[in-house]
């Protein structure tokens, strides 16, 4: 009974933030909408970027198809419902769809950005729950010392320091790119290739993230080893390990998890500076290359795109905050 | 008085203070130590440092890595300081409103500043800025713009917190205007958190601004540490000392702030601060 309702609750937040989610879209699709009229120069200017806007045939063709001469009102109804149907409008400079040219590079930048967030997520709290359960050690001052300077460390440096070291000094790791071009190589060599040409990109922008969820792990840890239920459980003749394991991660791993939650904004702007150093195929590559060529609605893609990449990543750490937080489960709450 | 001497003997807040009034001397005699303009050729193309009189070598044009380094504080300094104060006005306003009206007012805007929180601040502002084009003003507003939300939610729960004191109530009955209350009674008891965050604010407002110039959007008329490394990144097999140097100026810088923040926060509101390490 218990457990069918707390699915049942599951169910129903979840569809909440589908709901949510929708909302959210709708909203950033008018701030994109009202951002491009309050631009210097007129929409289809704007729209068709400095290439484009010494074309008045192109000029005339996009106020034509953006009802440029209709009320605001209905510029904007029929552009949200555009954006619904995931029309996202045309690269001028590309001559692509921007859905397109967007949907192509985003495996790549959620491959980068995924395998950080779940390296930063297992290793910051593994080392947050040592220095916690050793606080006051040699090893807890080093952890310390070291989240504080990455706290200050600009992830774009962090990567060409890392390419520095590895790459040019050392010559260990291919220095940017996906893959190696122009070779033939088995599904597996190439998936270790692929992984090769990940490390230095995946470390410099886990860093930061391994660092402020390794500080939360450790105080999250303190806190709960204060706690009563964790002297309750010494009382019982439980043993130190499996004390920590059965008690305090999962209840010292909820804060952790919701700040990762918040955190994935920051993340996914941090992929699109780390693409750019290591020129990584992604979107952030993608906004580099449109900001050169002042390519705006790519530019409104994807912020629209990566907004909704955030919002999803809050929606899995929200449904693991349920599944993990004790209080959800037992159907206290 | 208290609070500066319990500062003084606060070890890390102290050393953030100190290396922090170095960054902040360097960027006040820039001018005098570097005559010459930060853009102008002073040797030949790629100097190592220490040699032809550059201590921190030349770049791609024979530019003075270390003018730039010195310059680039400038600007980071006021971009940080300046977009945290913008941040700091939009935060407390909004979170003023909400906590102390809450209701439907409070709703919708910490709905709006949830909002804001999620989506992905860095992306924004590469839009805000290539939208408006890149000035030291729009730089500014643009970072104030995406990093008021700490300061909003903050700002809310401390007037949460203080609207139904007694000394609240006590001005009411005076007959006292909302404005007066909330800005002589309600706001000066929450100020010291607020400020502890926002010295915090200037620290991430120049990691922002740092990586807005290294992606080209700096003000084009000013040396930034970004823009500098931004120069260095194509050229790291022949030159490290490009894009090595503005890095650690900025580590360093945001470093201190840190510490400073961290050390006020502990003597301002040691209440807090216990519960947070």
């Amino acid at each position: 009974m218990i457990r069918l309702g707390s699915a049942a609750m599951i169910g129903l937040m979840t569809l909440s933030r589908i709901a949510q989610l929708i909302a959210v879209i709708l909203v950033i699709a008018t701030f994109n909408f009202v951002l491009v009229r309050a631009a210097p120069g007129d929409p289809a200017q704007v729209m068709a970027g400095q290439s484009g806007a010494s074309d008045p045939k192109l000029l005339e063709d996009l106020r034509k198809e953006y009802g440029l001469d209709k009320p605001y009102a209905v510029q904007l109804a029929s552009y949200l419902g555009r954006v619904i149907r995931l029309d996202l409008g045309y690269s001028y400079r590309q001559r692509r769809a921007v859905v397109d040219l967007i949907l192509e590079r985003l495996p790549a930048t959620l491959l980068l950005t995924v395998t950080a967030f779940c390296l930063a997520l297992l290793i910051g709290t593994t080392l947050g729950a040592l220095a916690g359960l050793a606080a006051g050690s040699v090893l807890d001052t080093v952890f310390t010392v070291l989240s504080l300077v990455l706290y200050a460390t600009p992830v774009f440096w962090l990567g060409l320091m890392l390419v520095l070291v590895f790459s040019v000094t050392l010559g260990w790791l291919p220095p940017f790119g996906y893959e190696t071009i122009n070779v033939k190589f088995s599904p597996l060599a190439h998936a270790l290739d692929i992984a090769k040409h990940m490390i230095m990109p995946v470390t410099s922008l886990a860093a930061i993230y391994l660092a402020i969820y390794a500080r939360l792990m450790r105080s999250s840890i303190i806190e709960v080893a204060q706690q009563d239920f964790i002297k309750t459980a010494r009382a019982k003749g439980l043993s130190g390990p499996s004390i920590v394991v059965g008690h305090m991660l999962r209840n010292a791993l909820v804060p952790v998890v919701t700040v990762a939650g918040m955190q994935a904004g920051a993340l996914v702007g941090g992929a699109v500076v780390i693409e750019t150093v290591f020129a990584w195929p992604g979107l952030g590559r993608l906004t580099f290359d449109a900001l050169l060529q002042r390519d705006y609605p790519v530019l409104l893609g994807i912020f629209l795109i990566l907004s909704i990449v955030v919002i999803v990543l809050n929606l899995l750490t929200d449904l693991i905050y349920k599944l993990i937080d004790p209080r959800m489960t037992t159907g206290a709450a | 008085m208290d609070a500066v001497r319990a500062f003084l003997r606060h070890p890390s807040g102290m050393v953030g203070l100190v290396v922090l009034l170095i960054v902040v001397v360097v960027a006040i005699i820039a001018p005098i130590v570097f005559p010459v303009s930060p853009w102008e050729m002073v040797s030949a193309p790629f100097t190592p440092p220490g040699e032809d009189g550059l201590l921190l070598g030349g770049d791609t044009l024979g530019r003075d890595v270390a003018a730039g380094v010195a310059y680039g504080a400038r600007v980071s300094l006021v971009i940080g300081i300046a977009s945290a104060m913008a941040a700091m006005v939009i935060g407390v306003t909004i979170g003023a409103i909400s906590g102390y009206f809450g209701g439907k007012v409070d709703l919708v805007l910490m709905r709006m500043t949830e909002l804001f929180q999620t989506i992905p601040a860095f992306v924004l502002a590469i839009l805000l800025v290539a939208t408006f084009n890149p000035s030291l003003l729009t730089i500014i507003l643009t970072i104030g713009a995406v990093s008021w939300p700490p300061l909003a939610r903050l700002t809310r729960a401390e007037f949460l917190r203080l609207r139904n004191r007694e000394f609240v109530e006590a001005a009411l009955c005076q007959g006292e205007g909302t404005l007066r209350i909330v800005l002589g009674h309600i706001l000066p008891n929450a100020i010291s958190p607020i400020l502890v965050v926002t010295s915090l604010t200037v620290a991430t407002a120049i990691l922002l601004e740092s990586a807005l110039s290294f992606m080209g959007l700096g003000d084009p008329n000013l040396m930034s540490w970004g823009f500098m490394i931004g120069a260095g990144r194509t050229v790291i097999r022949n030159a490290w000392w490009m894009s090595v140097f503005p890095g650690l100026a900025i580590l360093i810088t945001v470093l201190a702030i840190n510490l400073f923040g961290e050390g006020l926060s502990d003597v301002l509101n040691p209440r807090v601060s216990r519960r947070r390490s």
